[in-house]
C-alpha cells in the first residue's frame, strides 16, 4: 500500500494545519468559521473580546482555558444565544451573527450546554426524535395526520436507535432522561445533538462527569465524527483529552484568545503558561483548599509545560 | 334531607353546558400549561373575547357561524397581542401581563363609556344575543324528560346547548390526544422542559410558543361562549374566579392528560353541587343558602392544597413524571 493511503485522517489535518503559524488569530487553509472583533460585555467586564478567530473544517479544534475565560460566552455568541457588543463572523461562508439560535442550528452549527438540558419529563427516545429534522409532523395542522409523518418517523426512530447504541443508551430507550445520571444526560445530549445532522459540533465539556472507560468511547466517537467530514470545536479542561484527539488547540484568557497551535506543543507556550498560572503567581499553594481540581489540573499543565521546555533545551 | 334531590342535583352537573363550558376552557388551558409550559394567568380574558365577540357580532345581524368565527378571532387577536412581547421572555412575564390584560378587558367591556356596544356594567342580555343559536336547533319545540331531568329543547339552558358544548368537549379532546401524540406535542413538550434544548436543535421557539397560546386561546372563546349562552353575558362572571377555577379544575383532573380537564371540571361541580345542596337542606336550617355556597368555596380552595400537596399531579397525572420534576 502507499504511503498516502496509510494516512489517517488526522496525520492529513495535521498536514494541513503545518503551516499555519503558531500565533492568535492566525488563518487556516480552509476555515469554517470566521469570526472578527467579537465581544461582549457583562456591566464593566469584557467577558469576550476575540479579534480575528478561524476553525478548520473537518477539524477538531478544541478550546481551552481557565474558569472564566469566555469559553461558553463565545460558544453562546456564535450559535445565536446571545448577542455580541459588536463583532460578525462567518459560518461556511454564510454571515450568522444575526441569525436566531434556532436558524443557527438549521444552518449546521448544533451545540451542546455545559449545563446539559436533557429534556427530563420525556424519554431517552422523544428526546432524541426531537432532534430531528425534518419531520413534517412538527407543523401544526399535518400532525394531526399521522399518514403524512409515520414514514419519517419510522426513519428517524432508526437513526435514533443507531445513535443510541453507539453512545451506549440503548437500554436506556424508554427510561425519562430525567432518570439518567450525570454523565449518561452528557452522552443523550450530544447524540441529540447529532440527530440534526449538522455540519459542525460544538460540544462545551462533552466528558466533565463521563466516566473513564465510557470517555474512551466517547472520544473516539468525537473521531469518527472528524472522520466523516464534520468539523468539532470543544471545550475541555482535561489536557489528556485534549492532546488525545485534538488537532488544533485555541487558549483563551480573560476574553481573549492568547494563543494557538498543534495539541503537542501548546503547553509549552508562555502565553499559556501565564494564563493558567498567572491568577495564582501571588497566592500561597499551601493552602489546602486551593487544591482543588482545578489548580490541580494548572499545576499539571505547568509541570508538563517545564517538562516539554527542558526537553527541547536539552 | 332529600337525598334523591340532592344527587339528582349532583347528578345534572355532570352534563351541564356550565361543566362543557369549564371543560373547554380547561382544555386550552391544558394546551398551555400542560402541554407547552405556558402559565397563562388569564383564561377568563380568553373567554371573554370569545363571549363578547360572538354576542356582540350577532346583535349586529351576523350569522351564528361568523359570529362564532368573530369570538375566536378575537381570542386569537388578544393572544397575538400578549404573546408578542411576552413569549420571548422568561415564563413568568406571560403569567404577570395575561392576568392584567385580562382585568384590562374586563373593565373596557364594562365601562359605561363602551354601553352601546358591550352593556358596559349591565352587559348583554340573553335574548339580545340567543336567538340565531337557538334558531339552528333542530329538535322540535318544548320540553324533554330524561329520567329526572327535564329541559328545554332549543331554549338557554336547553338539549341544544348540552349536545352542542359536550360536542365541541369531544372534539376537543380528540385534537387534543391527537397532537398530544403528534410530533408537533413533541416540540411542545421539549419546549415546556427546557426551550433552549429545543432552541439548540433548530426549532422556532417563539412561533411554537405562539400556536400553542393561540390554540388554547381558542378553546377558552368556545368555552365562553358555551359558558354565557345559558344565560347572559356580564363582564364580571368572566373575572379572576373564572380564571381560578379553570387552574382548580386542569390541576384536579391533571394537567398534561388528555381527558384531565373533563374529568377535573365534571368532578368539580358535582362535589361542589353536593356540598352546597346538603350543607342547605341540613336540619334546623344551620346554614343559610349563601353560607353554603361560601362554605363550599371554601372546601374548594382547600381541596386544591391538599391537592398540590398530596397529589400534584392531579387524578389522572402520572406521578412518576411530576417526581422527576424535583431533580
Ligand atoms: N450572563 C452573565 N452575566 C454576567 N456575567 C457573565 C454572564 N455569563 C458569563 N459571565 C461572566 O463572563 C466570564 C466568562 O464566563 P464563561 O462562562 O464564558 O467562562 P468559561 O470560559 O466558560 O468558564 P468555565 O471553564 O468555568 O466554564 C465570567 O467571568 C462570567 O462571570
Ligand atoms: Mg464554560
Amino acid at each position: 500500500m502507499a504511503a498516502e493511503d496509510l494516512a489517517t485522517p488526522r496525520d492529513r489535518i495535521a498536514k494541513d494545519l503545518e503551516a499555519v503559524p503558531r500565533r492568535p488569530g492566525s488563518a487556516k487553509p480552509d476555515a469554517i468559521i470566521v469570526a472578527d472583533h467579537v465581544t461582549r460585555r457583562f456591566g464593566g467586564m469584557t467577558a469576550v473580546d476575540v479579534h480575528h478567530l478561524e476553525i478548520q473544517r473537518g477539524a477538531i479544534t478544541a478550546l481551552i482555558g481557565p474558569n472564566g475565560a469566555g469559553k461558553t460566552t463565545l460558544f453562546n455568541l456564535l450559535t445565536g444565544f446571545d448577542r455580541p457588543n459588536s463583532g460578525e463572523w462567518s459560518f461556511d461562508g454564510r454571515p450568522l451573527s444575526q441569525l436566531s439560535a434556532a436558524k443557527v442550528a438549521r444552518a449546521g452549527m448544533v451545540r451542546t450546554f455545559q449545563l446539559t438540558k436533557a429534556l427530563s419529563r420525556m424519554t431517552v427516545m422523544e428526546n432524541m426524535r426531537l432532534g430531528a429534522t425534518d419531520q413534517g409532523g412538527e407543523r401544526l395542522v399535518p400532525s394531526l395526520f399521522p399518514p403524512l409523518w409515520r414514514h419519517r418517523e419510522k426513519e428517524i426512530t432508526e437513526q435514533a436507535e443507531e445513535l443510541l447504541a453507539r453512545f451506549k443508551l440503548d437500554t436506556k430507550r424508554d427510561d425519562f432522561a430525567g432518570s439518567l445520571s450525570g454523565g449518561q444526560r452528557k452522552l443523550l445530549e450530544m447524540a441529540r445533538a447529532l440527530m440534526t445532522k449538522p455540519s459542525t459540533v460544538m460540544l462545551d465539556e462533552p466528558m466533565a462527569g463521563v466516566n473513564p472507560a465510557l470517555t474512551q468511547s466517547l472520544l473516539g466517537h468525537i473521531q469518527d465524527l472528524r472522520d466523516e467530514g464534520m468539523t468539532v470545536l470543544f471545550v475541555e479542561h482535561d489536557m489528556h483529552m485534549v492532546r488525545h484527539i485534538s488537532d488544533w488547540v485555541v487558549v483563551m484568557a480573560e476574553g481573549r484568545v492568547v494563543a494557538e497551535g498543534p495539541p503537542t506543543t501548546i503547553m509549552q507556550d508562555e502565553a499559556v503558561v501565564d494564563a493558567y498560572l498567572g491568577a495564582h503567581h501571588d497566592t500561597d499553594l499551601g493552602d489546602d483548599s486551593l487544591l482543588g481540581d482545578d489548580v490541580l489540573d494548572e499545576l499539571e499543565a505547568e509541570a508538563e509545560a517545564q517538562e516539554h521546555r527542558t526537553q527541547e533545551d536539552a | 334531607m332529600e337525598w334523591t334531590r340532592i344527587l339528582i342535583n349532583v347528578a345534572g352537573e355532570v352534563f351541564a353546558p356550565a361543566t362543557a363550558a369549564y371543560a373547554l376552557a380547561a382544555i386550552g388551558l391544558n394546551i398551555h400549561f400542560g402541554m407547552t409550559g405556558l402559565i397563562n394567568m388569564g383564561q377568563a380574558g380568553f373567554m371573554l373575547m370569545g363571549a363578547y365577540g360572538f354576542a356582540i357580532a350577532t346583535m349586529n345581524g351576523w350569522p351564528v357561524w361568523a359570529a362564532v368565527a368573530a369570538g375566536m378571532a378575537a381570542a386569537a387577536v388578544f393572544a397575538v397581542i400578549l404573546g408578542i412581547p411576552t413569549l420571548s421572555l422568561r415564563g413568568d412575564y406571560l403569567a404577570i401581563v395575561t392576568i392584567a390584560a385580562a382585568e384590562i378587558a374586563r373593565y373596557t367591556v364594562r365601562s359605561s363609556s363602551l354601553t352601546s356596544i358591550t352593556g358596559g356594567n349591565a352587559g348583554i342580555a340573553g335574548n339580545d344575543f340567543k336567538g340565531s343559536f337557538q334558531q339552528l336547533c333542530p329538535l322540535p319545540e318544548g320540553s324533554w324528560s330524561l329520567g329526572p331531568f327535564q329541559y328545554s329543547n332549543c331554549l338557554s339552558n336547553s338539549w341544544w346547548l348540552r349536545i352542542v358544548g359536550w360536542g365541541l368537549v369531544a372534539i376537543g379532546i380528540v385534537l387534543v390526544w391527537r397532537w398530544m401524540k403528534s410530533p408537533w406535542g413533541r416540540v411542545l413538550k421539549g419546549i415546556r422542559e427546557d426551550e433552549d434544548a429545543v432552541r439548540s436543535l433548530g426549532k422556532n421557539v417563539y412561533g411554537y410558543k405562539m400556536q400553542a397560546l393561540v390554540l388554547g386561546g381558542l378553546f377558552g372563546a368556545l368555552g365562553g361562549m358555551i359558558y354565557v349562552l345559558p344565560s347572559a353575558v356580564q363582564a364580571d362572571a368572566l373575572g379572576r374566579t373564572l380564571t381560578f377555577n379553570v387552574w382548580t379544575i386542569l390541576l384536579l383532573g391533571g394537567a398534561a392528560t388528555v381527558f384531565g380537564p373533563v374529568l377535573g371540571s365534571i368532578l368539580m361541580w358535582t362535589v361542589l353541587m353536593f356540598i352546597k345542596s346538603t350543607l342547605r337542606d341540613m336540619p334546623g336550617g344551620v346554614f343559610s343558602s349563601t353560607q353554603a355556597e361560601a362554605f363550599s368555596w371554601v372546601l374548594v380552595g382547600v381541596t386544591l392544597m391538599l391537592l398540590v400537596i398530596f397529589r400534584p399531579q392531579g387524578i389522572l397525572g402520572d406521578r412518576k413524571e411530576v417526581m422527576l420534576d424535583g431533580r
